[in-house]
């Protein structure tokens, strides 16, 4: 009897040595690199979840309480559905307009994703919405609307209303070259409108925005303020090239000016003052903090018409909303010990990490209280970064010039795909592949798209494959 | 020692022939387990379609000549129409036919109907589509459809809950156990009180039209031995098989524990439940449980009676795991249970202690059929 065990040990050290034999034969790169941090996978800390399905981003972290999960299931039906015109019977979600770029918070963030730009010239883009200002700033430092249009293009108007103006979204083609030789070729985008309601727009400014995939921003809300601001260095005073700076912002609910921290330009100061903003000025359904249509004088008509509520959408309802929006859960990185994975990521924190800063922790309160004191993986540094002409919109916002963006948060960005079908990158969605995302990058970036420009295919490679698995 | 290595080698390759056998086996279950459930897939959007037809031509005869009776069997027709289509609701969350890009979900059973912009509301007798004939003169499927999606989004303004909303009106809960209560003659030219009697026939035939054309699609898209979804779906049975448990535990979960009940449940607002105008929500929960419970048993009872089964995801997690199958099979019967126990209508049982018990049950019974959900993936999906 003792003998099959004999067999069984001869057979497992023949496959050891057929092991060793694999695994020297893949030994050949920089070791340091190659081992994964512990935990690095867990990209939200205790919010992090696993689901990678077209779902992915619609999962509520796993810290919930009982109260909370509820909230979040509330929540989330009153992003998810469409609002409808007033009166209706379902009068918890009326309201709708008059003026409107969307009917429900996930028209454009669709199953908790990211927007798509038009599919074509003719099509009216649905996930991209058009800020307007015109020079100047109004008492808080916030963009000054403009004319009889306000701070934000609405594309769409309840039934028998026309919307401002319609938006068309053209592209020419920019080519280039890698140091290998091979072409890439991007999209320079131009915007149109048409059928403008409210005067002409020749002379705004305007801001094209994509509606961002929305994991872990009770997370980014909870990173202490110290900790974000011993991030920046305006003056550069290190001399790396990169000049981290802080936007400062109007808080309507306090009443104050305090450090952005959410939206393209960091103009948004709280998840709930985002939310908010967004029901406005998206949906048209006013809310606890902002209790009025965001009409101008010249379209005062339109308030006379039913409304769903004053506010539209009610205290409780409204904080359920801000709840789900906090709680969404970060999904989990995949393959983060993919050998190729692993060179990329020493290729991104060598060039991109700077700004994307990969590891912060969340301060030690948070409006989800269990989210406080957690090591997360967001790779940004919520600030302010020049990134040059050919990105800018021109338009300032609080203290973001026309040329800052804020570092955008990575994590997610490898299952935009599978979330939404689709994936497209940058502010506007101008860029079809993260390869052309990088090479958008100017200004104080501009030193990290030369580095990938002049990368072998090899490495371009191992990044964006990291980049996937985030 | 070379002996023993021969001997060690046998052995080895024996045992791997004999772990292929049994993998072998279990994949050739799942297909079978994918056969069983698409055919069911395609009986149960057959048995909607010809409920649809039926509800068709009742409509038809309704519009065309208005009264008491007429009125009460375009209604029933209705209320009969949803029984076989709640129970494809199990399908959806995947991006299947029914909910992919190009799916007619949105279409059929979108949700909350969007009234002011279909027709005349409380407090606005002038709106909607089929009182603005100065900005829509022809009322036609194509209309509808394109309004419907108008630029790309959602307006919900066809389907069931349309045909709902233009059969039963507005629940103004005069008494508190009150539907809608759309007479017949917002149907009737000669005696109508309201206006634009004769688009509002044709609306409702129109949206009745439009469903039986998306009913059709999905047919096409199930049908056994065409060049379609099925086809591709059965040539996939790991991928397929993953994608029918997430949609599930997805449809369970998220969707009706939480979406249908637990919302409801905690605004307590009346007229945020589904079918709204009809008082038929509690029908929508048992004929979804419904559902579900078909697609995790392999069964399914069609309009005629005839009784599809075969073997089942139920039979898959039984051989490796009883105590989970009988779990699942309990915690079915207590959300079939106290579903039905629910007295309805729906939007008064929410304001009921001893109903909300009733609706708390079955909200809790789903959220663990949803979380036993994973351990039923994680035990079958390789």
């Amino acid at each position: 009897m003792k003998r099959p065990l004999h067999l069984l040990l001869a057979t497992s050290s023949v496959l050891f040595v057929i092991f060793v034999m694999l695994v020297s034969a893949c030994g050949n790169q920089n070791t340091d690199l190659l081992r994964p941090e512990k935990d690095e996978e867990l990209s939200g800390g205790n919010s992090t979840v696993f689901d990678v399905s077209m779902n992915a981003f619609g999962q509520p972290a796993p810290i919930l309480d009982a109260k909370q999960q509820t909230d979040f299931v509330v929540g989330n039906s009153f992003f998810k559905l469409n609002w409808v015109i007033a009166p209706a019977s379902t009068t918890d979600r009326d309201g709708l307009g008059p003026l409107l770029n969307a009917q429900s918070c996930s028209a454009c963030h669709l199953r908790d994703g990211r927007g798509l730009p038009p599919a074509d010239g003719n099509t009216e883009p649905v996930g991209l919405l058009v800020r307007l200002s015109a020079k100047g700033m109004g008492p808080h430092g916030e963009p000054l609307g403009y004319g009889a249009y306000g701070g934000q293009l609405q594309n769409r108007a309840v039934l028998g209303l026309k919307p401002e103006a319609q938006v068309r979204v053209s592209y020419t083609e920019k080519v280039g070259q890698y140091a290998d030789g091979t072409p890439f070729s991007l999209r320079v985008p131009t915007y149109t409108f048409l059928n403008p309601q409210w005067g002409n727009l020749d002379d705004a400014l305007i801001s094209p925005r994509l509606a961002q995939q929305i994991v872990g921003m009770g997370l980014l809300e909870a990173i202490s303020e110290t900790d974000l601001l011993a991030m920046a260095d305006e003056f550069d005073k290190n001399s790396d090239g990169i000049s981290g700076r802080p936007n400062y912002v109007w808080n309507e609910k306090e009443k104050k000016t305090e450090l952005g921290r959410l939206g393209w330009k960091a103009n948004q100061p709280t998840v709930e003052q985002q939310v908010a903003g967004a029901f406005l000025g998206d949906v048209g359904i006013t809310s606890p903090i902002f209790q009025k249509h965001d009409l101008t004088p010249e379209q005062a008509d339109l308030d006379k018409l039913p409304n769903g509520g004053q506010p539209e959408i009610s205290n409780k309802l409204f904080e359920q909303v801000v709840l789900y929006t906090a709680a969404l859960g970060v999904p989990a990185r995949r393959n983060w010990q993919d050998k190729q994975v692993l060179a990329g990521k020493g290729l991104f924190l060598k060039n991109c990490a700077a700004c994307h800063t990969p590891k912060l922790e969340t301060g030690s309160s948070a409006t989800i209280a269990a989210q406080a004191n957690q090591i997360i993986y967001p790779y940004s540094d919520l600030l302010l970064h020049d990134m040059g002409p050919d990105l800018a919109d021109n338009r300032p916002d609080f203290l973001a010039t026309g040329q800052e963006w804020r570092t955008p948060p990575l994590w997610g960005i490898g299952l935009l795909e599978t979330v939404n079908g689709k994936a497209f990158y940058l502010h506007d969605g101008r860029a079809r592949t993260l390869e052309e995302a990088i090479l958008w990058h100017g200004g104080e970036a501009q030193k990290a798209q030369k580095s990938f420009v002049g990368m072998p295919k090899r490495d371009r490679e191992a990044l964006i494959a990291f980049l996937k698995s985030l | 020692m070379k002996k023993v290595f021969s001997i060690a080698l046998l052995l080895g390759a024996l045992s791997l022939t004999t772990a292929c056998k049994k993998t072998e086996n279990l994949q050739d279950k799942k297909k079978q387990v994918l056969e069983n459930y698409a055919n069911i897939v395609l009986a149960s959007y057959e048995d909607s379609r010809e409920a649809a037809k039926a509800m068709q031509t009742t409509l038809a005869a309704m519009v065309k000549a208005p009264n008491t009776g007429s009125y009460r069997a375009a209604k029933e027709a209705w209320l009969a129409a949803r029984v076989p289509y709640l129970q494809t609701e199990a399908y959806r969350m995947y991006a299947g036919p029914i909910d992919d890009d190009a799916g007619p979900e949105g279409f059929m059973n979108g949700w909350p109907m969007d009234e002011a912009y279909v027709d005349y509301v409380k407090g606005d007798m002038n709106t909607g589509i089929i009182n603005r004939p100065d900005l829509f003169p022809n009322m036609t499927p194509a209309l509808l459809k394109e309004l419907n999606e108008k630029d790309g989004e959602a307006n919900i303004a066809t389907g069931y809950h349309a045909i709902e909303f233009l059969l039963w009106g507005q629940d103004q809960n005069a008494l508190p156990n009150d539907a809608g209560l759309r007479a017949f003659t917002d149907y009737l030219p000669t005696t109508s009180s309201v206006k634009n009697v004769e688009r509002r026939g044709q609306y409702l035939n129109t949206a009745a039209d439009l469903l039986i054309t998306d009913l059709n699609y999905l047919v096409e898209a199930w049908k056994d031995s065409q060049e379609n979804y099925r086809k591709n779906f059965l040539a996939n049975p790991k991928v397929s098989l993953r994608l029918v448990l997430q949609g599930a535990k997805e449809l369970i979960g998220n969707e009706m524990a939480g979406e249908r009940m637990q919302v409801i449940y905690d605004t307590r607002n009346q007229e945020d439940e589904h079918s709204c105008f009809s008082d038929n929500t509690h029908n929508d929960v048992i004929w979804d449980i419904q559902g579900l419970f078909n697609v995790y048993t392999g069964t399914y009872k069609r309009l005629d009676g005839t009784l599809i089964k075969g073997i089942s995801i139920s039979d898959l997690v039984r051989e490796k795991d009883p105590k989970l199958d009988a779990d699942m099979l309990a915690l079915f019967a207590v959300a079939q249970k106290s579903a039905q126990s629910i007295v309805p209508p729906f939007d008064q049982a929410i304001l009921k202690d001893s109903e909300r018990a009733k609706i708390a049950a079955t909200i809790q019974a789903l959220k663990d059929i949803s979380q036993k959900y994973l351990l039923v993936y994680d035990l079958i999906k390789d």
